[in-house]
């Protein structure tokens, strides 16, 4: 289980990273979209899921019962390549619903102070 | 009048957008576990899928949203224009060995404010819904 204490906690991450072309070469090129200029509406998954999951496994949660439920994305300015960027990771909420444990957690991207994306993604812990 | 492909598009509320299928098969799920990090071996695994009670392998909720990320980004004239992007994963898409596995996406436009263009998509595989609430805003 999570540690209850951890809902509303921010997670900055330490060091900001530079987003490669060749990661965005990658995402496009497996899901068959032409333009690498851009990075994809999803790409920013790869970035803050790997930030979620070190910050939820420290918390308490058992990562190979996790089920993705459900993902949204704010996207005030799409990643390109040479953006550095800092994850800041917040658990939002917790709770059970029918023995499985139900966890909602946000990441805001941001470039300098801009705050290129938000995410957020519902987990389910399953029983 | 001749549709030329870099015309801008107008969008009226209730319009029915042209459904697009996108193929799923293994090889694709490695590809983009290596793009996207996420090695569960639920999507690469068939001996393991199957440990855990599942069918078999998997595809990605991640995957089959980025399919459909893609299907809005050629709606909206290009990848730049999404701003918001949700869904539910209701279903999991199977993919057995040496099958490519159709996913077929369509749109419906909900809402029309100035140039904020609102849809409501339907990701199918196989006759049932893999996406729920599945909604998108773009600019036009």
């Amino acid at each position: 289980m999570l540690n209850p204490d951890v809902v509303g906690r921010t997670y900055k991450g330490a060091n900001s990273f530079t987003v490669s072309q060749e990661s965005i070469t990658a995402f496009a090129l497996a899901i068959g979209e032409p333009n690498i200029f851009i990075a994809p509406p999803t790409f920013s998954i790869s970035i803050s899921l790997t930030e979620s999951q070190a910050l939820l496994q420290e918390s308490g949660l058992d990562w190979s019962r996790v089920v993705h439920g459900d993902q949204r994305f704010e996207i005030h300015r799409p990643l390109v390549a040479g953006d550095s960027i800092i994850c800041s990771s917040t658990i939002e909420s917790a709770r059970v619903m029918a023995g499985n444990e139900i966890v909602t957690v946000r990441s805001d991207l941001h470039a300098g102070t801009e705050l290129l994306i938000s995410s957020w993604s519902t987990l389910v812990v399953r029983a | 009048m001749v549709d030329i492909g870099c015309a801008r598009m107008n969008f009226e509320i209730g319009q029915e957008l042209a459904p697009q299928s996108f193929f799923i098969n293994r090889a694709k799920l490695i590809a983009y576990a290596n793009a996207s990090g996420d090695q569960n071996p639920i999507h690469q695994d068939e001996v393991f899928a199957k440990s855990v009670g599942l069918e078999n392998v998997i595809a990605h909720g991640m995957y089959t949203m980025a399919l459909a990320g893609r299907y809005v980004s050629e709606i909206a004239g290009g990848s730049e224009k999404v701003r918001e992007f949700s869904a539910h994963f209701t279903k999991p898409v199977i993919v057995p060995a040496g099958v490519d596995v159709e996913l077929i996406l369509s749109a419906k436009v909900s809402a029309v404010e100035g140039d904020v263009i609102k849809v409501d998509l339907t990701a199918i595989c196989e006759d049932v819904k893999v996406l729920g609430m599945a909604k998108a805003t773009f600019s036009a």
